[in-house]
């Protein structure tokens, strides 16, 4: 780390407090408070309907909350509440400073443009026009999810699943960012293809010193991913803390419903 | 070759100077003046129904409408060319509904309605082109949503245009666009200069005569006031580069002229000639020659 | 001159007077009157009128007699026409619950205030062609009877609406602008208002297709036909300088008011919904497709998914316009050869280059084949 950043690398990265998101009278998420830090890996667990979706988008500005608010420190260091932010900001953000990997690859990539533009589309947004460098640039983002080169002119199309999700990993990796948003990474994958995910992402947070927040209903995806956990049911943060502590100690009967479901390898 | 004024024809008598109404004339007149406040931005305006179809030419022939006076001399042009059918219609529309004179030589018109083409001969500050556009959205096709695309010039997120680029050098190693080529205008708004061939492109930049696109199906306005910088989109090591023919005009000789190629017979036999007519003619009366001499289907009796 | 399309002008010429005389036809037949066709082609006239945005049944039959009958093309005459007339200002609405009714149905109720009155339509004819029609036997009269020109026929959306069980379809306060897509270019997304005066010109057969594909599952909104009426409706204006509005005269209105079902949300009870069409003239099966397309397209409002072409705003109030449509699809046959020039010159280029790539490859197998 540069002697600029060392000063910050203390403070939180993204502060969320009393993040509450209704649907007409029906509850989304409620008065949903953490800090997360530089390098963190936060994973978010619940059922489905818990409401650990919802917060990612509140958290991703993808859904405006009800109320509560989600300051993010930006590169120039200053702490920016992103609902103030105007929406040209945001969507700077999104597409440089931030990442977001969805569950289905569909929504994160274009099926229609190649592998190599895929990932170059961020670049040319921030200006990039040199056509020999950005394919480089590709090429090697490819090399490391594990896509041979020659299939960088291939459309995701013809791509398997798991090739698609590292596709979208790559896609959103290339223009360096902080904070990386993903939404059950892993779903609808084979075993397999999951574990040889997982041991890809694990690898690319610890060298580029990602900060994560990973919404799962696998705890195993959690426990292996993870520094910190944040429990969700019925909209409300039931339990929280370091991931080791919670999954071998859960506190509330719900969390060790949740451990005790889990398949014992 | 300028025609004198014309009586105008008996329809133009219920109908106001140059067919629409002041009120609509002055509304156009502000989108006009939007326009060209911030080059290359497209301007909403309520396109009146036209005598003429969507598509063929409304958007111009509003815009001619909304600027053209009395004093006017009007070239109307499509393919280059004055004497294409939609171009001698649009100028018959004219002529029945202002009187004013019309020119077929690009020195002598004050406005110059085009389809297609910019002229060879380089325009002055006392004239207007009036381009007519079909589709003014340049990212129409990458993203054919107008609540999308209109924010996307808002923020200037351009980087799908380049995607688009990208791909095309990816499939057949060039930029595969080869008219409305996009460009970019005074460093912000990215711009479809309408299905003009790229080789035009050059020409609009810093040019000394005002540009006006008016698109009448898609109710939009969009302007390049002169001297103004307009940049086709390209990358540094695959730069922008224009149409090169390997023969000059047949006709006339030209050289660095848009060319069309005319089939002669079944068997393969073609020439390229100037695609503008006027330019073509004045480098002919100029005593000028190309490879086939005299035109071979002027010989036959086409005219 | 050395261009193909060149002599435009003695060519035009020509072109238009032999369209004039294919139009006439063979002249021994008597040429056919506006008058003629305004009463008997009723329904064409009615359609040009509509999707032609003016209420002119003579200039509609011109507009038919001098397209040969193509509606569309009459359309485009009347629309062309009616941009250059002078503009006094907007009526007061109209109200159909005052209709002196010729036709009123409602699928919805056997029986209701006001009756059902089949008036004239095809319904219920067996569909066979009719040689007596052919050979011009004599109409036989129906039967009449009198209408006092006061009675106000209640519509079913306002019974239903007596009972809480539809949407309140509340009048905007009285000063409210209402917008007039001919006057400003339409933006997204457009409300009600705006999105009614595009279907109501908007093409028929469109309408038609969209409004089937709802019921066929794509976006659907479980239609009920209230009530279908057509009839007669008074035209008031308000006049600034008078201070009272004067009646301008009566125009014939088609109207439906469909029931579609709603499962209500977090906010609003389940109730019924509307989807509403209006034509002027006699336009039954337009009336009808527009009230399911209006439907559909407030599903955003009605926070629906939206999943279908029909609730898709941008889709169709941009497709609707067959005046529009026809203009662009029919501009391919303007001449393009400067841009084919252009494409022509870039894939002779992208052709040579594949092929000195293949034959490159090709030197290179043999090379190896010969090691």
């Amino acid at each position: 780390m540069s002697a600029v950043n060392q000063g910050t690398e203390d403070l939180p990265l993204l502060q969320v407090s009393n993040t509450t998101k209704l649907y007409g009278g029906r509850i989304g998420c409620k008065d949903v408070s953490f800090d997360l830090y530089p390098g963190e890996v936060l994973a978010i667990v619940g059922e489905s309907g818990s409401g650990k979706t919802t917060l990612l988008n509140c958290l991703a500005t993808r859904l405006t909350p009800t109320s509560g608010s989600v300051s993010y420190r930006n590169r120039m260091d200053q702490m920016r509440n992103l609902y103030e932010m105007s929406e040209a900001e945001r969507r700077m953000l999104m597409r440089t400073d931030w990442g977001f990997v969805h569950q289905h690859p569909a929504d994160g990539l274009r099926m229609t443009v190649s592998a190599g533009a895929n990932v170059g589309e961020r670049l040319m947004a921030v200006g990039a026009r040199n056509y020999g460098n950005i394919r480089d640039t590709a090429t090697d983002w490819l090399g490391r999810v594990e896509i041979a080169e020659d299939r960088i002119d291939d459309d995701p199309r013809a791509f398997s699943g798991g090739m698609r999700q590292r596709l979208q990993i790559a896609r959103n990796l290339v223009t360096s960012p902080r904070l990386i948003f993903m939404d059950e990474p892993t779903g609808g994958l084979d075993v397999s293809v999951q574990a040889r995910l997982l041991d890809l992402l694990r690898g690319l947070v610890a060298d580029l010193g990602l900060s994560v927040i990973i919404v799962t209903h696998d705890l195993a995806v959690a426990r292996l991913l993870s520094h910190r956990i944040l429990v969700m049911r019925h909209g409300h943060v039931i339990e929280s803390g370091l991931t080791d502590q919670v999954l071998d100690d859960p506190q509330q009967s719900y969390t060790q419903l949740l451990v005790s479901s889990i398949l014992q390898p | 070759m300028t025609q004198t004024a014309k009586t105008q024809d008996i329809s133009s008598q219920h109908y106001n100077f140059a067919y629409l109404d002041e009120q609509t004339k002055r509304m156009i007149r502000r989108a006009i003046l939007k326009g060209i406040a911030v080059p290359g931005y497209q301007v909403p305006f309520a396109a009146r129904e036209m005598p003429m179809p969507y598509g063929w030419g409304t958007g111009g022939v509003q815009v001619t409408a909304a600027v053209i006076g009395k004093q006017d001399c009007l070239k109307m042009i499509d393919q280059g060319s004055d004497d294409t059918t939609n171009a001698v219609a649009l100028r018959t529309f004219f002529v029945k509904t202002t009187g004013v004179e019309t020119t077929t030589k690009t020195k002598e018109a004050s406005i110059i309605q085009t389809r297609h083409r910019i002229p060879e001969e380089a325009l002055t500050e006392n004239q207007v082109l009036v381009y007519q556009v079909p589709i003014p959205e340049p990212l129409r096709f990458l993203e054919p949503r107008e609540t999308e695309t209109r924010k996307m010039h808002a923020l200037e997120e351009y980087g799908l245009m380049h995607v688009k680029l990208y791909e095309d050098i990816a499939k057949y190693g060039h930029i595969a666009t080869a008219y409305a080529y996009p460009v970019m205008v005074q460093d912000r708004y990215v711009m479809d200069p309408s299905p003009t061939p790229k080789f035009d492109n050059p020409k609009m930049d810093q040019m000394e005569a005002l540009q006006l696109f008016g698109a009448g199906r898609e109710k939009r306005i969009y302007a390049i006031p002169p001297h103004t910088k307009v940049v086709s989109l390209d990358f540094e090591d695959h730069p922008f580069e224009v149409n090169q023919f390997e023969e000059p005009c047949a006709i006339c000789g030209a050289e660095g002229a848009y060319l069309d190629e005319v089939i002669l017979d079944d068997h393969g036999k073609r020439m390229f000639v100037c695609s503008d007519s006027d330019f073509c003619e004045d480098r002919r009366a100029a005593g000028h020659v190309g490879h086939l001499g005299t035109n071979p289907l002027e010989a036959e009796g086409n005219d | 001159m050395y261009v193909a399309v060149k002599g435009g002008e003695k060519a035009i010429r020509n072109a238009h007077k032999l369209m004039a005389r294919d139009r006439r036809g063979d002249t021994k037949v008597p040429s056919v009157s506006l008058k003629q066709l305004s009463e008997q082609l009723y329904l064409s006239v009615s359609r040009v009128m509509a999707e032609g945005s003016l209420y002119d049944a003579e200039l509609a039959a011109l507009g038919i007699k001098q397209s040969r009958g193509d509606l569309i093309e009459a359309a485009f005459l009347m629309r062309a026409y009616r941009t250059t007339l002078p503009r006094f200002g907007y009526s007061q609405p109209i109200d159909t619950a005052r209709m002196l009714i010729r036709r009123r149905i409602s699928a919805t109720y056997k029986d209701l205030p006001g009756g059902q009155l089949l008036g004239p339509t095809f319904d219920y004819t067996q569909r066979l062609l009719d040689f007596k029609l052919a050979a011009d036997a004599e109409v036989p009269s129906p039967e009449t009877q009198t209408f006092e020109k006061t009675e106000v026929v209640p519509r079913v959306t306002d019974l239903l609406n007596d009972e809480g069980l539809i949407e309140v379809d509340e009048a905007p306060a009285p000063d409210t602008p209402v917008g007039d897509l001919t006057r400003e270019p339409l933006t997204f997304p457009a409300a009600r208002d705006l999105r009614l005066q595009n279907l109501a010109r908007g093409d028929e057969g469109f309408l038609l297709a969209l409004g089937y594909s709802t019921q066929r599952g794509f976006g659907r909104t479980h239609p009920f036909a209230g009530e279908i009426r057509l009839g007669e409706v008074e035209l008031d204006f308000f006049m600034e300088e008078l201070g009272f509005e004067v009646p301008l005269g009566t125009m014939t209105v088609s109207e439906c008011q469909m029931i579609n079902q709603f499962k209500g949300s977090a906010t609003a009870p389940p109730q019924f919904t509307r989807g509403y069409g209006l034509v002027p003239g006699q336009g039954e099966r337009k009336v009808m497709a527009m009230a399911l397309v209006d439907r559909s397209l407030r599903a955003h409002e009605l926070g629906e998914e939206i999943d279908s072409p029909t609730q898709d705003q941008e889709f169709v109030l941009s497709h609707s316009d067959n005046v529009q449509a026809t203009g662009f699809v029919e501009h391919l046959k303007l001449p393009h050869y400067v841009d084919f020039q252009s494409e022509l010159e870039l894939i002779r280029k992208v052709r040579k280059e594949w092929q000195e790539k293949q034959d490159a490859a090709g030197q290179e197998l043999l090379g190896e084949a010969a090691q």
